[in-house]
């Protein structure tokens, strides 16, 4: 019975091509795959949108929107109502190619990801073998279309905005690799279904989660500050700061095109965290070894959307990052901790089981955090500014 | 030379080809992107993924990023004052076919050395990264110090630029 | 520098989070139209112009012949955006002090340029416009809906006492005091004018014997 409902989508999709001929089934089991994807994650994105606004809401002593439905139910109906039916202003001197392409670049890109991610047992669309790569790939692809966006505009605001938001994913894409890199040194393997594979034992009732090792926890820190960045999430969210840029690289999207900037950001939220959570929360396994009953795939995207209740409280919590700030955080500080960490996580690997990796590790790791967090970002720019090209 | 390598060759030809024809510098830039992913889908035809994708993560995330960047930070991106077909199309038609000629006659002689292998070998991940650090190992690191040193060298130029400008 | 100023305003706004759904003070929203907030006794908001209960000088309706207002036009020419548009009537009434006064034949205020600055108040020497409290006056009509006038502006002094207390009883007294002044006034011109008719009236006998004796 627990098996059953386990694999509930999985007999299910078997059930289903089952009525067609041989040849066809495949091809359209992926096509049944597919489509269940592109309506399951923009039905996650509304309800994470109300519950973003709930949430922040909240979190600022008032209300979130409380008047479309119950407790603001059909706000995201709402949203997208409004999104469909406002007019497509598309500015006269702007580049109309390409800025018809930015929003369907990103959002085709980030949807891709989505292939490689095992959402429950057996349930990859694609098992590669260079998943987590092929992964990567596919977010690099998203900065070429927040730059397309930007630069089509022929808005000085929209350009400014899309430049800061690429310098900022380049460098925030760093430590991202590298703190995905330890995991795939530990595992051995690239491919994400081998990973969780590698995460779904227990000691005890302790599951063996990457992120309950020293090497672990750091590099999911690491990894969750370069996925906020990478989101353009706050507190990185410079680049569409809205108090700074009007709306930076989507000035001059409205109506459904915003509408899709909007979705790309807020998918791309969930399949970043289903990446992290494959990576260092054990993907679809059980926090508890005696709570495996419960199907694997609740247990997914219970930990997506614990993940996205996380940003929506870093977003109500911290100031934004001022560029330059951002940038030296990335390059000195967050890169070198992730340097470490790769040498962290080889050292756990060669000493072997036992305590003594436990004390080393957790100890390198400390000393060197309370070190860097001493040195390096200490403000002792106190005085007045100086000014690069101004004088 | 099945149906997808005639499409995913067609749209290489048409992104490079497209990269040289338009007027404006960054509709270049990504027609070459174009380009670029074409090249990354043609590994991935040959099975060779790790070439695809480390294709696709370098040339469209940051190489065409870069150019792009280039583009806009110097004056390229206004349009160009004269022709964009130089004056000397003729004597560059033949330098390029001779080229081509080069290169497709070494390929050619190449292939008729090659032993025939009715099953292409697997190359996974773990074998291109066991090749890497015992075979390629020098190449490797030679790299690592060619980035390292361009890397330094970018910093340099730009302190020189700051203190001049102070 | 370790992050620690992080984990504290995490802290701080899960407790608000968390908090909001059982104490008052973590979520402080009033859900206006539904819930208001009492406004306090100084709200001011657009003028209005008091009348007497107690019927003076004339018929016609009780707001007509109880206004305070005598049409010196002080606020009208001391409104900043002028807002106030007074017409003199052409007879006089009897005020509270039974001296005849004018009154306004029209006067009309435009609330959509008034500013609440309740300069008008201020100037009046004859207590007669008071700001309101009321401040949901939109209309659909955009070309006269926004223009009050006397009959809409009238509201009597009973409604002054409910919606600014102290203010109307302070008032009150004052114009009381000023009738008793008015009345001791009255009372000593006409005690003054008795005695001199009783002086007169003595005088006059004494004088006319004189007069029929010559």
């Amino acid at each position: 019975m627990i098996e059953k409902m386990d694999q509930i989508f999985v007999s299910l999709l078997h059930w289903l091509i089952s009525f067609l001929p041989a040849f066809l089934q495949p091809f359209v089991g992926v096509v049944i795959c597919v489509a269940v994807i592109v309506c399951l994650y923009p039905a996650l994105f509304a309800l994470a949108v109300l519950l973003e606004r709930k949430g922040l809401g909240r979190m600022q002593n008032r209300y979130g929107p409380n008047r479309v439905g119950p407790f603001g139910i059909l706000q995201p109906i709402a949203d997208g109502v409004k999104s469909l039916t406002k007019e497509d202003i598309v500015p006269l001197s702007a580049d109309a190619v390409v800025h018809f392409l930015a929003p369907v670049v990103l959002v085709v890109a980030v949807f891709m990801g989505f292939a490689v991610l095992p959402m429950g047992r057996n349930m990859v669309l694609v098992d590669m073998d260079a998943g987590l790569l092929f992964y990567f790939a596919m977010s690099a692809t998203t900065e070429l279309s927040v730059f397309m966006a930007g630069w089509s505009s022929r808005n000085k605001y929209s350009l400014l905005g899309a430049m800061r938001a690429v310098a900022q994913m380049i460098s925030y894409e760093v430590p991202l690799l590298m703190s995905s890199v330890a995991v795939v040194m530990i595992t051995g393997s690239l491919s994400l279904t081998k990973i969780v594979a590698a995460q779904d034992s227990y000691t005890g009732i302790f599951p063996h989660w990457y992120i309950f090792t020293p090497w672990g926890f750091a590099g999911f820190v690491m990894y969750a500050i370069a996925t906020t960045a990478e989101t353009n999430r706050s507190p990185f969210d410079l680049p569409e700061g809205e108090s700074e840029l009007v709306a930076g690289y989507h000035t001059e999207y409205s109506g459904f095109k915003f509408a899709l900037f909007f979705l790309g950001e807020y998918v791309a939220m969930f399949s970043i965290s289903g990446l992290g959570t494959t990576l260092f929360l054990g993907g679809w396994s059980a926090p508890f070894s005696f709570l495996t009953w419960v199907p694997s795939w609740i247990w997914f995207f219970s930990k997506i959307m614990l993940s996205i209740c996380v940003f929506i409280w870093v977003r109500g919590t911290l100031p934004r990052l001022r560029q330059d700030q951002l940038m030296n955080f990335a390059w000195k500080f967050v890169l070198p901790m992730t340097l470490l960490n790769l040498f962290v996580a080889a050292l756990w690997h060669f000493l072997g089981e036992g305590w003594q990796r436990w004390v080393f590790c957790s100890a390198i790791l400390v000393v060197a955090y309370v070190a860097m967090g001493l040195v390096e970002m200490r403000s002792d720019h106190f005085g007045p500014r100086k000014y690069r090209y101004a004088e | 030379m099945s149906v997808v390598f005639y499409i995913l060759a067609a749209m290489t030809i048409a992104g490079g080809l497209a990269a040289m024809l338009l007027k404006n510098t960054v509709h270049c830039a990504l027609a070459v992107t174009v380009a670029f992913s074409g090249l990354a889908f043609l590994f991935l035809e040959l099975d060779a993924q790790f070439a695809g994708f480390a294709q696709i993560l370098v040339y469209v995330g940051a190489v065409a990023i870069l150019v792009v960047f280039a583009i806009l930070l110097t004056r390229g991106s206004e349009t160009p004052k004269d022709s964009v077909y130089s004056k000397n199309w003729l004597a560059g038609l033949v330098i390029a076919a001779g080229v081509f000629a080069v290169l497709g006659w070494a390929v050619l002689q190449s292939a008729a050395v090659l032993p025939h292998e009715t099953a292409t070998p697997t190359v996974t991940v773990l074998d291109i990264g066991n090749a890497l650090m015992t075979r390629y190992v020098l190449p490797l690191e030679i790299v690592a110090l060619l980035l390292t040193v361009a890397m330094i060298g970018a910093v340099i130029v730009a302190l020189h630029e700051k203190t001049e400008a102070q | 520098m370790l992050g620690e100023g992080i984990l504290k305003g995490l802290a701080e706004t899960a407790k608000n989070f968390f908090g909001s759904y059982f104490s008052k003070e973590r979520l402080t929203t009033v859900e206006y139209p539904e819930q208001r907030i009492a406004p306090i006794e100084a709200t001011r908001d657009f003028p209005f112009l008091v009348y007497d209960e107690e019927n003076r000088d004339g018929g016609g309706p009780e707001w007509e012949a109880g206004l305070r207002c005598v049409a010196c036009q002080i606020c009208e020419k001391e409104c900043p955006p002028k807002c106030i548009y007074i017409e003199k009537s052409k007879d006089k009434k009897l005020d509270y002090l039974g001296k005849a006064q004018y009154y306004p034949a029209r006067f009309d205020i435009d609330i959509s340029v008034c500013m609440s600055c309740q300069i008008c108040v201020e100037v009046c020497p004859f207590e007669s416009i008071k700001m309101d409290t009321k401040f949901e006056m939109s209309t659909t009509d955009r070309f006269g809906g926004l223009i009050l006038d006397r009959e809409h502006l009238a509201k009597s002094n009973t409604y002054y006492h409910k919606i600014h207390p102290t203010e109307a009883a302070a008032v009150d007294a004052h114009l009381a005091a000023e009738k008793v002044k008015a009345d001791a006034k009255a009372k000593a011109a006409a005690d003054a004018a008795e005695a001199k008719a009783a002086a007169a009236s003595a005088v006059k006998p004494a004088v006319k014997p004189a007069e029929g004796a010559a």
